[in-house]
């Protein structure tokens, strides 16, 4: 039988006291340097603190990988959507010229902007991958405003660590961190391959969000908030997507 | 009591290796169902011909194969478990190898000995394999030169395979290093690599239990939970 000697119990002792104290000292620096998501609690919490800590650790800069003009997918797939609401048929009726985003929270001046409003920012496109959780992806041409142009506007406050993004389907509603939303790709989304942004894809005004999966890119968007912490915001786990039973970070 | 059978580095290693393994076949299997169609390539949708499809009813009904959308829809959790499971594999793979290099466990069990390196020895242990004839008396204490290159393979081929291609879907750390998913040829293409590397993992776990129900389930069992060996006149 193998004994347990005295030298093997103090070493294991000490091991075990130097993994609790790392542990420990792992956490307070996650914490203070922002990298625990605000789904980070739970059984799935140390796999999604790890995941987000590492691609924020790997990821803060890097661009979304862009593609030739010829890899625009001829048949992209725009998958389902709720039916729309009589608020956005409204709206639609009008061609969306009473469309208003407001930008409101952590800003030093709110706004309200028109697509109109929107379109006089700089126009910048990209051509990115939509990649959808289920496995199925396809690329297209996006064309729209920088996110961080809006928030800059708004006079985005230093506090700021996440914005908050509401569709018109109510249930709908997202957050990314500053990371995100002041990265270059993060657009308000207005155009699509040459053309108008088709309601099926998320006209008029879809938030790109091309480093994380497609349901972070919420089609429809009415609203923009800034804060400092989810807490307030439904169950405080960061989006719709966790209170679903899906990861706040979407970045694989 | 000499030696143990199994150090127990290798015996921590393999069970959390065994936990977070299942846990990620089952949670993998259970992604596929959304979207059992397999592509080649950077980009792949129901509106594209896929490369094959499998024949199963799915949890979502953007797909229509003709068997049915009603499996239920688990990919929250399922995403979720299987991302926490790869964290558990990928660091328990890294004590595994930084130790495994320092003790000389590679060296000493996995790196088939000086005079067992030539194909010859294959065949003939291959033949013993084949003719069921009892295994040789020092394989009671060390792996023979084919489990040695099957575990070697497992733990120096697919399990990095499986691991690139699976870093390979994630768009955030794609952003980051481009190549890796370009060398393995677009995103569908690394999705697909991944569920065919998920399969030779399957089949060597296949094999694997199936060698130790023949010589012997519960004593190789014991082996891997006590570190020690079973006794000689066990063995069949």
């Amino acid at each position: 039988m193998t004994k347990f000697s005295r030298r093997k119990l103090i070493t294991t002792g000490l091991v075990a006291a130097a993994g609790v104290a790392g542990l420990t000292a792992a956490d307070r620096i996650a914490r203070r340097y922002g990298l625990i998501p605000p789904d980070g609690g739970g059984i799935f919490g140390p796999g999604e603190t790890l995941t987000y800590a590492a691609q924020r650790l790997l990821t803060r800069h890097s661009l979304a990988r862009e593609f030739p003009r010829s890899m625009i997918s001829k048949a992209p797939f725009r998958n389902e959507t709720a039916p729309p609401s009589d608020a956005f048929k409204r709206l639609e009726a009008g061609g969306f010229a009473d469309w208003r985003l407001t930008v409101d929270g952590m800003v030093a001046h709110p706004l309200t902007l028109s697509l109109s409003d929107l379109r006089a920012l700089p126009t910048h496109s990209q051509i990115t991958e939509v990649v959808c959780e289920e496995g199925w992806s396809y690329v297209a041409e996006w064309i729209g405003t920088p996110l961080s142009g809006v928030l800059e506007e708004a006079g985005i406050l230093p506090q700021a660590r996440y914005i908050v993004y509401r569709s018109i389907e109510p249930d709908w509603w997202e957050s990314i961190d500053m990371a995100d939303a002041l990265h270059p790709q993060t657009f308000l989304t207005m155009g699509m391959n040459d053309g108008e942004l088709p309601v099926g894809f998320g006209g008029p005004l879809r938030l790109r969000v091309p480093r994380q999966l497609g349901y972070k890119s919420v089609k429809y968007i009415l609203r923009l908030t800034a804060t400092g912490s989810m807490k307030h915001f439904g169950k405080g786990l960061g989006s719709a997507s966790p209170e679903a039973g899906y990861a706040w970070f979407a970045g694989i | 009591m000499n030696a143990p059978r199994h150090s127990a580095l290798v015996r921590v290693t393999h069970w959390l290796t065994v936990i977070a393994f299942l846990a990620l076949l089952v949670t993998g299997l259970e992604l596929v169902i959304s979207h059992p169609r397999f592509y080649w390539g950077e980009t792949g949708n129901v509106n594209m011909h896929p490369l094959f499809s499998l024949p199963l009813p799915t949890s979502r009904d953007t797909i229509n194969n003709g068997y049915g959308s009603n499996m239920p829809d688990q990919n929250g959790w399922s995403r979720y478990l299987h991302f926490e499971a790869a964290w558990a594999v990928v660091l328990t793979g890294l004590v595994y190898c930084i130790a495994g290099l320092f003790t000389g466990h590679f060296r000493r069990d996995l790196v088939p000995a000086p005079g067992q390196r030539s194909p010859r020895a294959y065949f003939q242990r291959l033949a013993q394999y084949l003719h069921r004839s009892p295994p040789d008396t020092g394989e009671a204490t060390s792996y023979n030169v084919l489990q040695r290159a099957a575990y070697l393979g497992v733990i120096f081929v697919l399990f990095p395979l499986i691991i690139w291609t699976g870093l390979a879907l994630s768009p955030s750390f794609n952003s980051a290093f481009p190549v890796g998913v370009d060398l393995l040829g677009g995103r569908q293409s690394a999705r697909t690599l991944h569920f065919f590397i998920t399969w030779a993992l399957v089949l060597f776990f296949v094999v694997h239990i199936a060698m130790i129900a023949l010589s012997g389930f519960w004593s190789r069992t014991r082996a891997m939970i006590t570190g020690r060996a079973p006794a000689q006149q066990e063995r069949r």
